[in-house]
């Protein structure tokens, strides 16, 4: 039974906590990008992804998920977690030594949910297409989902991979770019202007699938069937995913400054009063 | 001195090329990827044999390795192939990232290694590569010197689980070492015994390394030549025992001084048993064009610098 839209509403008020107090207890990490891709894991792991009980590797026979902006690890660990990857207890860990839940997502500590390190930029999606590839080897019929940031979309790699995917008709990938309009330095017209990312990838001879409300679940979860609808018609598929670095926290909203800033005591207080489960909260 | 005989000259990389052809065959989990370069990878036969598992990525050698990552998840076992300064300068931090820090079963596979590359010059000739990959953690680091010893590297290498980078070249060189020789990772190979000096020799150096030991009889030195193919992991045992024995060593490979196989030697010496080294490598500088015998000789990497370091390093055992 997939979880109705008020358990996922509730989910996602759950998973905004971790990710604040997660970044808060060790001062440092990615809360803005994290917040504002909460709803589109939280739909992808609850209601959107095929996935088999347990967890392995090779992921055979299951629809697999990979983050390309590895720096939204809080988020990515949460709903992991959540989801029954590894005891939510563990997030209590992030970014201490001898944890499993380092800075950015890494295979190194076989942390169970995670196929790939990610973290230096653009490489996500090229190893998205492999393993989409192997799949195809495989007769193995589910679909690779990926995230990656819209600065991320700077680095060259991101285009080998774009041009790549549609020449070579991998067609089970549903790769999302989450269009929240900033990166480190300010807004990503300030910084490198990349103009109209669906005229681009269109160009590139992709699919594509707007989202416009990235950060509302129904919204979300009717985006991501048609994008599935749309596979395994010989194009790849892109959904751009518009969403509010930050959303959920009032402070944090509508400006680049939470990027890589972890909240004070009194500001995880208030950001916290901003996002409480009237019927309980469940904090690791 | 034992005798060895050029059964007739061949490129490494056609060894690569058969190698491929062969683990095609009885490896279905094995799939190659190139980056618009089959005729010089030789992949040309592996390509017609097994289409659906060959993948032409074009000329976009980051997103072959992230593709060759990903190919991994599902239990298949990649191959790249491209030039050795394509595989490893340009696609650094994809390797370190995707392939290395995250423990994927890829193959980077290298040709045209070294100066002898040729008339294409230093931007293509890169003598930095062992040294990049050698200091990736978990990475294997094989430099092979003859046809012969590329085949069974290659067919070796599906049977190792990690990430590996496999060196070759593109010149036509004697093929001298039995078709049958077992590949043992790791292992050194000991290709003659003597008492005098150490001679440890890898890729196309191997076989001026022997030639410069029949040279050295004729003077009466007696010189051990031992072929180290795989640099990382390091068979310190032999060189260890070797020095031990002969007192002096000199390295030789294809490669810049810095970071290559003398490198990692000395390193093993200085900690275990200081010893007087003399280094047959490139002197931290970039190649230039002109045939792969005028290169050798101008950068000093052939039987007669071998020879003259021998002497050096003699001169210096106490």
């Amino acid at each position: 039974m997939k979880p109705n839209t008020q358990q996922l509403n509730d989910l996602i008020i759950q998973v905004r906590r971790d990710i604040l107090r997660m970044v808060h207890a060790v001062n440092s990490g990615h809360p803005g990008g994290s917040l504002g891709c909460t709803e589109f894991l939280v739909a992808l792991y609850q209601n959107i992804m095929e996935r088999k009980e347990g967890w392995d590797m090779d992921g055979i026979g299951e629809d697999l998920f990979f983050l390309s902006n590895g720096h939204i690890s809080p988020v990515f660990y949460s709903v992991l977690a959540r989801s029954g990857y590894f005891p939510v207890s563990e997030l209590g860990t992030f970014r201490l030594l001898n944890s499993r839940l380092q800075g950015h997502p890494t295979t190194h500590d076989h942390l169970p949910g995670v196929r790939i390190a990610s973290g230096s930029l653009g490489q996500g999606l090229s190893v998205a297409l492999g393993a989409a590839q192997a799949k195809k080897l495989n007769n193995d019929k589910h679909i690779v989902y990926t995230l990656h940031g819209d600065g991320e979309l700077q680095e060259g790699q991101n285009w080998e991979a774009i041009m790549y995917a549609s020449a070579k008709g991998v067609d089970n990938i549903i790769a999302t770019v989450d269009l929240n309009g900033k990166q480190i330095d300010g807004t990503t017209d300030e910084v490198l202007c990349m103009g109209s990312l669906r005229a681009k990838f269109e160009a590139f001879d992709w699919e594509v699938v707007e989202i416009t409300n990235g950060n509302d679940i129904e919204a979300i979860i009717g985006g991501m069937a048609e994008a599935k609808a749309r596979t395994g018609k010989g194009k790849p598929v892109c959904v751009l995913l518009h969403t509010e670095m930050g959303n959920g926290v009032d402070y944090m909203m509508h400006s680049h400054a939470w990027h890589g800033k972890a909240p004070n005591d009194e500001q995880l207080a208030n950001a916290l009063g901003q996002n409480y489960n009237t019927g309980g909260n469940s904090d690791y | 001195m034992k005798k060895y005989t050029n059964t007739g000259s061949k490129d490494t990389r056609s060894g690569f090329g058969v190698g491929m052809a062969e683990l095609g065959q009885k490896n279905e989990n094995v799939v190659a990827l190139c980056a618009d370069l089959i005729g010089s990878l030789k992949f040309d036969e592996f390509k017609k044999n097994h289409p659906e598992r060959f993948f032409q990525i074009g000329i976009a050698e980051a997103n072959m390795i992230g593709i060759a990552a990903g190919l991994t998840i599902g239990g298949k076992i990649p191959f790249t192939g491209t030039f050795a300064n394509f595989s490893t300068g340009r696609v650094y931090d994809q390797i370190r990232q995707s392939v290395a820090y995250s423990e994927k079963n890829v193959k980077i596979c290298a040709s045209h290694a070294g100066l002898t590359l040729g008339e294409d010059g230093a931007t293509h000739q890169i003598l930095e590569d062992i040294g990049l990959m050698k200091m990736l953690p978990g990475m294997t680091v094989i430099n092979t010197c003859d046809h012969n010893q590329t085949k069974a590297a290659t067919i070796a290498l599906a049977d190792h689980h990690g990430p590996a980078y496999l060196r070759f070249g593109r010149p036509v060189v004697p093929n001298f070492t039995p078709a049958d020789e077992p590949f043992v990772i790791g292992k050194a190979i000991m290709l003659n015994e003597g008492t005098d000096v150490t001679i440890v020799a890898t890729g196309h150096l191997v076989w001026e390394a022997l030639i410069a030991a029949e040279k050295l009889e004729e003077k009466g030195i007696s010189a051990e030549v031992i072929n180290i193919h795989t640099i990382k992991p390091l068979d310190e045992e032999a060189i260890l025992k070797s020095v031990a024995k002969t007192g002096c060593i000199v390295t030789a490979e294809e490669h810049n001084y810095l970071g290559g196989l003398g490198e990692s030697i000395a390193g093993v010496l200085a900690l275990n048993n200081p010893t007087p080294q003399e280094f047959v490598a490139v002197k931290d500088t970039f190649g230039e064009s002109g045939t792969p015998e005028q290169l050798m000789e101008k950068y000093k990497l052939n039987n007669q610098a071998i020879v003259e370091a021998v002497e050096k390093v003699m001169a210096r055992k106490k």
